[in-house]
């Protein structure tokens, strides 16, 4: 079974005076244990496609199914975990409560809480500032309570917006080998936004490429994935590693050359904007 | 308990303020004109005379006499008496529009249309005179009877000083259960939690700075309230009522009359430092304060 199946969605934000077509008549299935990436410039509607996966939004048209139920039903019986760019830690609750937080407000009893969050706290190396409230941890750190927080009921969907977007390069650089790690012990299936091409070619198995106004899917490049066995950093420096980079890059700018044409067909100056916000370096 | 150098400062900055403020009294007392200064018919500055400034020194011997040659009884107990019985009417009055407060900010969280609809009467309700209010709240609860049950003057009291507290308790209540961030608001629905847990795990929670603050406008209308109340329904046994008494004898005994004010000073400072302590107990919900 399909973790995520997504057909023909398409979504209108209504303001009052027009109407943004965030989502195009998107299809798009991740396969349960799949990794996905999600890129595209700004206003391409990744975010939007992952919050209607998480049922946060409703889809205008179109259908959403996580594991064969209806985003909303998925949503209630918590067939996923989710983690946003901002941490979104609760401020007054230790490193360990916050960690406890989706399994106390399903009803899990104290101890079960407690084991399951020293667990946790331990798979993202936090051992020693269980104790700790968000304030006092830096912004990494916060982002890996938040991880270890989307994981806390056994999901087999991750949704990650951004988790790595707010932190500076060497930090996130560990984080995804952290998260490479998680995934290949959960065995997740992960939907991940993102607007870095090196982060999503080195995290996922297919990237998805998006382009805006209308937001909708260009290209789907599969990535060339060392054998599981081989340490993940190696990736990195692999030729393998930046074919994929550059296909990626490509797919992102075929969709350049045709904002520009589109640009001057309807008198706008900034074919680059179309890229805007994603980083080819 | 050692005190930290910190506290040892604050203590002797709010001992210096006391301090400066008799200086400032005694200073103008010396050196002000008798009769004040005033333009036209328009005082500017008061009269430094016995009568209307006694030395700080004498009110404060006034306090330790007796407060009228027909009984022993110390100035400072009458006053001590008199506070205890505003407190307590106070707290009450607080308590029940702490209550009050609470359950309209919920009610105007929960319901868009109750927003719309309550809260212009709120900003309606504090316009109307105390002065105005108490006379009503008295003939309303003489009616009342309920079986063994008999409506008192310091009920009416506690119910004008609640009439006053509710109001900030109910806006920063409301402020507070609307402070969290959509990515938390997002965060809880993912977890298909309801309005209850969101309420009960992320609204209130995140309220609690706000509701201090709210606590902290509100306990101070609520003693005003209390000694305006009590003065205007003319209960006894308070330090409003107290206020009027011994000015009353101000002619005569210049140096009682601002004992029963002093109370009602410290009687604002007691009920700012139970806020403040509820803030200790609280510390962890305010994390997120400028520290």
């Amino acid at each position: 079974m399909s973790a995520v199946e997504v057909e023909a969605v398409t979504k209108v934000f209504e303001t009052r005076t027009d109407s943004v077509r965030a989502l195009d008549e998107v299809s798009l299935t991740v396969a349960d244990g799949e990794f996905v990436a999600l890129i595209g410039p700004s206003g391409c509607g990744k975010s939007t496609l992952m919050r209607l996966i998480a049922d946060l939004d409703e889809p205008s048209a179109g259908e959403v199914r996580v594991f064969g139920m209806p985003a909303r039903q998925a949503r209630l019986e918590r067939a996923y975990g989710i983690a946003f760019q901002q941490a979104g830690l609760l401020p007054w609750r230790t490193v360990r409560a916050n960690v406890e937080l989706p399994l106390e407000l399903h009803g899990a009893s104290a101890a079960a809480r407690r084991a399951r969050a020293d667990e946790l706290v331990e798979l993202v190396g936090l051992g020693d500032f269980a104790d700790h409230h968000p304030d006092q941890l830096s912004g990494g750190m916060q982002q890996r309570v938040a991880i270890a927080r989307s994981l806390a009921e056994h999901p087999r969907l991750l949704l990650m917006d951004e988790p790595f977007g707010a932190l500076d390069e060497m930090t996130r650089e560990r984080l995804q080998g952290e998260l490479l790690r998680i995934r290949t012990e959960t065995g997740a299936a992960v939907v991940f936004v993102t607007h870095s091409i090196p982060e999503a070619v080195f995290l996922a198995d297919r990237v998805v490429v998006m382009s805006p106004r209308p937001g909708r899917i260009t290209e789907i490049v599969d990535i060339d994935r060392p054998d599981a066995s081989a340490d993940p950093e190696s990736m990195r420096e692999s030729d393998a590693f930046f074919r994929s980079v550059t296909a990626v890059r490509e797919a992102l700018h075929g969709r350049d050359t045709a904002a520009e044409r589109g640009a001057t067909a309807s008198g706008a100056t900034a074919p680059e904007a179309a890229a805007r916000g994603v980083e080819t370096r | 308990m050692r005190l930290s150098s910190r506290q040892t400062r604050a203590i002797g900055f709010g001992a210096l303020g006391v301090l400066s403020l008799a200086v400032l009294w005694e200073g103008y007392k010396l050196l002000g004109p008798a009769e004040g200064i005033s333009i036209g018919e328009t005082v500017l500055l008061p009269r430094t005379t016995e009568l209307a400034m006694p030395h700080v020194w004498d009110s404060v011997a006034r306090a330790f006499q007796p407060a009228s040659s027909a009984s022993d009884e110390l100035v400072i107990v009458a006053v001590a008496q008199a506070a205890a019985s505003t407190l307590g009417i106070a707290g009450v009055g607080m308590l029940l529009g702490a209550v009050v407060g609470v359950l309209l900010a919920l009610l105007m969280q929960r319901f868009l249309l109750a927003d719309r609809a309550v809260l212009p009467w709120l900003i309606l309700s504090q316009t109307v005179p105390l002065i105005a209010l108490a006379p009503l709240v008295v003939a309303w609860g003489g009616r009342l009877q309920l079986g063994p049950f008999e409506w008192e003057r310091w009920m009416s009291v506690a119910v004008i000083a609640s009439y006053l507290a509710f109001f900030p308790v109910a806006i920063g209540t409301l402020r507070g259960l609307r402070s969290p961030e959509q990515a938390h608001l997002d965060l809880f629905r993912a977890q298909g939690a309801g309005w209850w847990k969101t309420l009960r795990y992320l609204r209130l929670p995140a309220a609690v700075p706000h509701l201090l603050a709210a606590l902290r406008l509100g306990t101070a209308t609520a003693i005003i309230g209390t000694v305006v109340a009590e003065v205007s329904t003319g209960a006894r046994g308070g330090i409003g009522r107290l206020i009027v008494e011994y000015a009353q004898s101000g002619s005569s005994d210049p140096a009682k009359a601002w004992a029963p004010i002093a109370g009602a000073v410290v009687l604002g400072l007691v009920a700012a430092g139970a806020v403040a302590l509820a803030g200790l107990l609280l510390h962890n919900y305010r994390r997120a304060e400028a520290r």
